[in-house]
């Protein structure tokens, strides 16, 4: 299992994929990306994950490996990055599911709260963390709402992608984790 | 660590502060004194901006009290933006960090590069829903600023210089405290905390973790590319970036030098991802032109250090 390290809390999701009993590998470059099969993109700053992406052959590189079917999850600015489009942006992003988010959707820091989910694909509700986080507020044929909270949507999958507002790797819940590490997309449709 | 529950909702937990300030690791947040330097600031990768009147070599050359910055500036920047936006407020200024927090900044820095408001009182942390970033010099501070509720720390290095060895020497004294802890034995750590002036907990905390309970970050001095990735390889996990951006190319004006700071500051981002591999770090610190031009450390008089303030 990788989890893009370039930059956000990829140190949380490494504890979590281990503490799941998976091997955790960080994942810079494109040749870090040959070893892994599965990958996390972390939380953190979507315009700088983004550029450095762009700048270091990361963008075609995940990109041809989600075409060939690898399991992407992305929480919070991964999920931005996963996104078609970007609200009121053109920063760089990958472009792999047919969404669009707003970023910041709720507002600065102070606004940041923690809410019981539910999540479509687990049996019981999920405390999820929400900081500075997205919604997404325009989807397509192609994806499937997992997860709102209120009239938001945030949570959302598509082929072999799957895109979470929130945070799993904050609490020490792994049932997201262990869903991700065994999901096989290509059986669940 | 206060708990309210609506409709819920559980807001203002400890988990939301220290989890932004993890969202900013192996990053570089920078500070900017207007909207055009928070663009392009935002547009070189910073995670974070920090919003301020003058920058730390401003302030020192200029003298006189340094306040909080005036809040329509902190609006603007805010506006310009969609990374999260710091600002600071004096030490013990609590009534400056209530003004920050209802301008909703993402980010409060309690800085000592402010003329301090009280010289024993840190501001009461806690009873605040935004987080706090504290400076520290050694881990009985930090975990002093700790127990008042900061999500997270930064080395306060010497502000303003361009000098890297204030940090160097306050990351290298936090870390090698941290290691101590870790191979004392249970029954030596009420020594421990006697001697770091820190709360035992905390001290516990510390030696089960094997680092600081909050991210640690870097900040004071970082100048140059090679400086951020040697804060990062002493244990830093992010690197504040000071005057060290907009106090470069001294020798050039106008968009000239804008366009070589941007250069610089995107270096600067790229050298914090790739501190472990000097190649990378050769080609990414190839000409970017001429530094801040920065002061010795061991020049300034003793009150003159900033890094001092803070209690």
């Amino acid at each position: 299992m990788g989890v893009l390290a370039i930059q956000g809390d990829f140190e949380r999701h490494l504890e979590a994929v281990r503490s799941c009993g998976a091997e955790g590998r960080e994942v810079r470059t494109p040749q870090e990306l040959d070893r892994v099969d599965r990958l996390i993109i972390p939380g953190g700053e979507s315009s700088t994950v983004g550029m450095l992406m762009m700048r270091f052959g990361m963008m075609e590189a995940v990109r041809a490996r989600a075409g060939q079917g690898m399991p992407i999850w992305g929480t919070c600015m991964g999920m931005i990055l996963l996104a078609e489009s970007i609200e009121g942006s053109d920063q760089p992003r990958l472009g792999l599911m047919e969404i669009t988010v707003r970023r910041n959707a709720f507002g600065a820091q102070v606004h940041s709260f923690e809410s019981a989910v539910e999540v479509s694909i687990l049996s019981e509700p999920l405390n999820a963390v929400f900081i500075r986080a997205p919604i997404v507020v325009q989807w397509g044929p192609s994806v499937e709402v997992i997860c709102r909270w209120q009239d938001h949507v945030v949570g959302v999958r598509s082929g072999s992608v799957l895109g979470t507002s929130f945070h799993p790797e904050l609490t020490d819940d792994r049932r997201m984790h262990e869903w991700f590490l065994a999901w096989d997309p290509s059986s669940s449709g | 660590m206060s708990i309210g529950s609506k409709n819920g909702v559980i807001a203002k937990t400890w988990r939301e502060k220290v989890g932004l300030a993890e969202m900013l690791k192996g990053g570089v947040i920078m500070d900017v004194v207007n909207v055009e330097q928070a663009r392009i600031a935002e547009d070189a990768g910073a995670v974070a901006v920090m919003a301020l009147e003058r920058v730390p070599a401003d302030i020192r050359r200029d003298g006189g009290v340094a306040r909080m910055s005036d809040p329509q500036m902190i609006s603007e920047i805010k506006a310009a933006v969609k990374i999260p936006v710091m600002a600071k407020c004096r030490i013990g200024h609590f009534v400056e960090a209530e003004i920050l927090e209802a301008l909703e900044v993402d980010f409060i820095d309690e800085s000592e590069v402010l003329t301090p408001a009280d010289e024993e009182n840190h501001v009461d942390k806690h009873a605040f829903t935004v987080p706090f970033v504290c400076g520290a010099r050694n881990l009985g501070e930090a975990l002093r600023r700790c127990a008042e509720g900061a999500a997270m720390i930064r080395t306060k290095g010497e502000a303003g210089t361009g000098d890297v060895v204030e940090a160097v020497r306050h990351m290298r004294t936090i870390m090698s405290q941290i290691r101590t802890v870790q191979n004392a034995r249970e029954d030596e750590l009420y020594v421990h905390a006697k001697e770091l002036q820190a709360p035992l907990e905390l001290v516990r905390e510390v030696k089960r973790l094997g680092k600081l309970p909050v991210p640690n970050f870097s900040a004071g001095g970082i100048a140059t590319p090679a400086d951020a990735a040697l804060m990062m390889k002493l244990g830093a996990e992010t690197c504040f970036v000071g005057s060290g951006i907009f106090k470069s190319s001294p020798n050039l004006d106008g968009s000239e030098r804008l366009k070589e700071q941007a250069r610089r500051a995107r270096a600067i981002v790229e050298s914090v991802l790739f501190h472990k591999d000097p190649a990378k770090l050769a080609e990414i610190s190839r000409g970017l032109g001429a530094p801040m031009v920065g002061i010795n450390v061991s020049s300034l008089p003793e009150g003159e250090l900033l890094a001092t303030r803070g209690w």
